[in-house]
């Protein structure tokens, strides 16, 4: 009896700061991507409010805070799309469909950003 | 009394099925305007003269006279810059002009338009018919274009030019638009219904003849400060019809030019791209 007791604290005081440091790290994370998603939410407000700057800030917010969201990379590429920052469209799109690559939209939006993208290149060596 | 019960009931499920989709949305579909930027920086320019082209091909159309009107028009409206408003250059007139004084005297500019009434030296060639000499002189094509495209590269000229106009952007070019005649097997896709109804598409060879034109322009920018070229660009686009259709040079001229004319303005000002994007949450 007294041999299982003193195993079970064992076990809890070898486990316990692993488990804490797991649980909080997924809770981090979680928070994370709510934070994120608030920076999303909010930049689609102002992007439909035609506030594409302040859009851009918070989409740019939501990768840094979650760099494992793609629809905020892809919202990010749009608003660089916005303001022609084409080469920095480019890598969020590609960034957004390497995290998500079934993502039909994501996709979809990469192909009629390339259709724009490879004419201006085009222009530009012609 | 049952009736209305089950309607109810549909109502309040189709209700619950809305609130859901709404709440459960997660794109939005969002007009967006693409600038491409302008592949020549301008800024040093408040005025622009559209000074003439060399044309050739056709006779049916003056594309020297119709693109000078068209491309004048078209700054005025969409770009910032002043389009000065001058005579148009007989541009191929004074080209080979040039290049009978340069094979004579070596590379002494000639006088861009104060002179262009004035007598000028007596060509070194024997004198012909009249008739002949006309016909001598049609650019018909790019091959004949080419005697006369030495012009662009003497600065001399264009610099002057650019003085009697307060040093502005000229734009100034080559014009082919030639008549275009194809005639070729071409494979498409025919509809018929077998015995039971079906529809069967069927790919048939057609043999078709078509006739229309090619656009074939050069543009090019010139600093009306130095006479140095800035930039050039050439473009070509082409347009058929069946060989039942009778449409005037003129119409093809301008459909074709309608094409170029985003291209062309893109080279001065950024040009903004109309499309749709999808947000996600």
């Amino acid at each position: 009896m007294l041999f299982r007791t003193l195993a079970l604290t064992a076990a809890v005081v070898v486990l316990a700061p692993s488990a804490y440091a797991a649980s909080s790290s997924a809770r981090s994370n979680g928070d994370a991507r709510s934070e994120a998603k608030a920076q999303v939410e909010f930049g689609i407000k102002a992007a439909q409010n035609e506030l594409w700057k302040e859009a851009t800030y918070r989409w740019e917010k939501a990768t840094e805070l979650d760099p494992t969201y793609a629809e905020a990379w892809n919202n990010l590429a749009i608003g660089y799309e916005y303001q022609g920052r084409f080469e920095d469209a480019e890598a969020a799109y590609q960034r957004a469909l390497k995290l998500d690559p079934k993502s039909v939209l994501i996709r979809q939006n990469y192909d009629l950003f390339n259709e724009i993208n490879i004419r201006t290149k085009r222009r530009r060596d012609r | 009394m049952k009736s209305t019960y089950a309607r109810n009931v549909a109502a309040i499920a189709s209700l619950a099925v809305l609130g859901t989709t709404a709440a459960c949305t997660s794109f939005y579909e969002v007009p967006i305007e693409t600038p491409i930027q302008a592949k020549l920086d301008v800024s040093a320019f408040r005025r622009v003269l559209v000074a003439g082209f060399i044309s050739g091909g056709t006779d049916d159309v003056d594309a020297n006279m119709e693109t000078v009107r068209l491309l004048r028009s078209q700054l005025r409206t969409k770009t910032n810059l002043r389009v000065i408003e001058a005579e148009v250059l007989p541009l191929a007139e004074l080209a080979d002009e040039h290049s009978r004084k340069s094979s004579t005297t070596g590379v002494e500019p000639i006088a861009p338009v104060a002179d262009l009434g004035a007598p000028t030296a007596a060509p070194v060639t024997a004198p012909q018919d009249p008739a002949q000499a006309a016909e001598a002189a049609t650019i018909r094509s790019r091959k004949d274009l080419e005697q006369y495209e030495r012009i662009f590269a003497d600065a001399a000229f264009w610099k002057k030019l650019g003085e009697e106009y307060e040093n502005p952007l000229i734009i100034t070019g080559t014009i082919m638009f030639s008549p275009q005649q194809t005639a070729r097997f071409e494979t498409e896709n025919r509809e018929t219904y077998d015995q039971l109804g079906r529809r069967i598409v069927v790919p048939t060879r057609t043999y078709r003849e078509r006739k229309g034109f090619v656009l074939e322009p050069k543009f090019i920018f010139i600093d009306g400060r130095t006479g140095a070229t800035l930039y050039s660009e050439t473009q070509r686009r082409e347009v058929l019809y069946p060989t039942t259709q009778s449409t005037p040079a003129l119409a093809s001229y301008f459909e074709l030019m309608d094409q170029l004319i985003p291209d062309f303005l893109g080279a001065l000002s950024t040009q903004k791209i109309r499309g749709t994007r999808i947000l996600l949450r």
